[in-house]
């Protein structure tokens, strides 16, 4: 077993080796202009391209032709948001997402709300981080033009309900965007029975390179329409201008692939190293406190609060296992993760969760290290906690008067 | 974020980590901060004729928060009490080379080093210390 181990998979993934292999051709050898109508080199890079297109299309049963690439999921959530509503604005400006929306959806609509051009419906979500598809219903209005809710929670794993959404969407003939970042390539995702109308993800979180993504746009029943947001050379059917890079989109074809094709044994061992993972901590730490769905969440997913402790000094406990918390001092804003907040956590808690993402290379070995370092680390932290001393002497610590700063 | 290594340090090997008895007459205990910001300090100190002996910690919260109560317990160690007052958190600031989004740990190991005091000076209620 090598250190530092990674346990970050939900940030990013490794590149599997045979994604890489995939690409090689594509930089030296085939390096023409996919754009080159009239030339070998073109031709090559074309096929590269096509080819990827069928194999991505294929992992979420849509056609080939409703995959337009983009440079990574965020860019794809914004050209769903902001190319729906500039092409449909005459039809209303209403959007309805939830509050437990990765910032790449949530940002951009705050950004047209506050430019004037949309109205924003933020649902909240339930214990477990899941949207009831009711409170989807009940807030569509004559004005609501676009639903965008993601698929799989990358900080809880929670799975959202997204079949019932697609159906209320298009019984109300609105559209659905479905942020499936997290989801795709590791739960079964079919846009057809999903009812989704247009679909964001990314070639890293599933083991192919970073700089490439896609957005499904869903071309009959309905044919949907966006206003391309860059301008330029026209391709991709005019939605996204820009010359495609073609060794990254090779790559994510093939890491679509190998998802298609593995999924059922990976799922298998990622669930059973992460039950493992979440039982053998939870049984040796008390008051240590599941975040997210306990059945419905993707499977390489465990995020724990751990009462008592600091989720950063957690991390610098650990530091030779890769790991994420949403305490605030992880994070550029100083405030503890707005997912948990969402679920109704406690600020306190917030500050206590690690994240855990399990992934295609991890291995049994890491898990059980894992295991005994966070249990070691715990522990450890809770003797140097005030907070676990007061507990332990049966202080209330929810009737301490605080001095907030 | 890289972490100095003073303060990986301090973290790895917290000096001074644990409690007195907060009701003994020549301890002087401080607690600041709260659970909801994420991160609180307990700060002790133990004071024989003005002169501080001996101080304990134990914080919840990030390194930097942890590093930052650990060095001050070195440092309020053989200082008089007037001596103890004069500890500013831009001091541990620099020892601990805190970058800006961590300066909030120095300033609430300073007001826990105040807290201790005050606490010890209240207990001794103007009596000359270390006589009780």
């Amino acid at each position: 077993m090598k250190l530092p181990i990674f346990l970050d998979n939900h940030s990013t993934s490794p590149m599997d080796p045979r994604v890489l292999e995939s690409m090689l051709p594509y930089f030296v050898e085939k390096f023409g202009n996919a754009a080159s109508r009239n030339h070998a080199f073109g031709w090559a890079a074309e096929e590269g391209v096509e080819q990827a297109r069928k194999q991505i299309a294929k992992l979420i049963k849509a056609d080939s032709k409703e995959i337009v690439f983009t440079s990574g999921a965020t860019e794809s959530d914004n050209l769903a948001l902001k190319g729906v509503l500039e092409m449909y604005k005459e039809k209303g400006t209403h959007i309805i997402t939830s509050s437990t929306e990765h910032r790449a959806v949530l940002d951009t609509a705050k950004s047209l709300e506050a430019k004037g051009l949309a109205t924003v419906t933020y649902l909240p979500v339930d214990k477990y981080g899941m949207v009831n598809p009711q409170d989807v219903q009940n807030a569509i209005t004559d004005k609501t033009i676009l639903i965008s809710i993601m698929l799989a929670n990358n900080e809880i794993g929670t799975i959202n309900p997204i079949q019932e959404i697609g159906k209320i969407a298009k019984a109300k003939g609105v559209l659905f965007h479905c942020d499936a970042t997290q989801g795709v390539g590791k739960i079964p995702v079919d846009v057809q029975a999903m009812g989704i109308d247009l679909m964001s993800f990314t070639s890293h979180k599933i083991y192919g390179p970073k700089g490439v993504g896609a957005l499904y746009v869903r071309k009959r029943n309905p044919r949907v329409r966006i206003a391309a947001q860059i301008d330029g050379g026209g391709h991709e059917r005019g939605m996204r201008s820009g010359t495609l890079p073609v060794p990254l989109i090779v790559g994510f074809g093939k890491a679509c692939e190998l998802c298609e094709q593995e999924m059922v044994t990976e799922t298998a061992r990622l669930i059973k190293m992460r039950d493992r993972l979440q039982t053998d901590i939870m049984a040796a730490l008390e008051e240590s406190y599941l975040n997210g769905h306990p059945t419905n969440r993707l499977p390489g997913n465990l995020n724990i609060s751990f009462a008592y402790v600091e989720g950063e000094s957690l991390l610098m406990g650990m530091k030779d296992i890769a790991l994420s918390s949403g305490s605030a001092c992880t994070s550029a804003t100083l405030e503890p993760s707005y997912v948990l907040r969402a679920l109704g956590v406690g600020t306190e808690l917030a500050h206590s969760s690690i994240r855990f993402g399990l992934g295609r290379f991890n291995t049994d070995d890491e898990i059980d290290y894992t295991i005994k370092k966070v249990i070691e680390v715990v522990t450890k932290l809770r003797e140097m906690s005030p907070l676990y001393e007061m507990a332990k002497e049966g202080v209330d610590l929810k009737s301490v008067q605080w001095a907030a700063h | 974020m890289a972490y100095s290594d003073k303060v990986v340090d301090h973290f790895n090997n917290p000096r001074n980590m644990g409690s007195f008895k907060k009701d003994d007459a020549d301890v002087g205990t401080g607690m600041v901060g709260a659970p909801e910001c994420g991160d609180v300090m307990k700060l002790q100190i133990k004071v024989q004729n003005d002169t501080i002996v001996d101080a304990k910690f134990k914080t919840f919260g990030c390194g930097s928060a942890i590093a930052s109560s650990s060095l001050a317990t070195e440092w309020l160690k053989g200082k008089t009490i007037e001596e103890a007052q004069k500890i500013k958190n831009t001091d541990i600031v620099q020892e601990l080379n805190l970058p800006p989004v961590k300066i909030h740990c120095s300033v609430l190991a300073e007001d826990a080093i105040k807290a201790a005091l005050a606490d010890y000076q209240k207990k001794t209620d103007g009596q000359p210390t270390g006589t009780k």
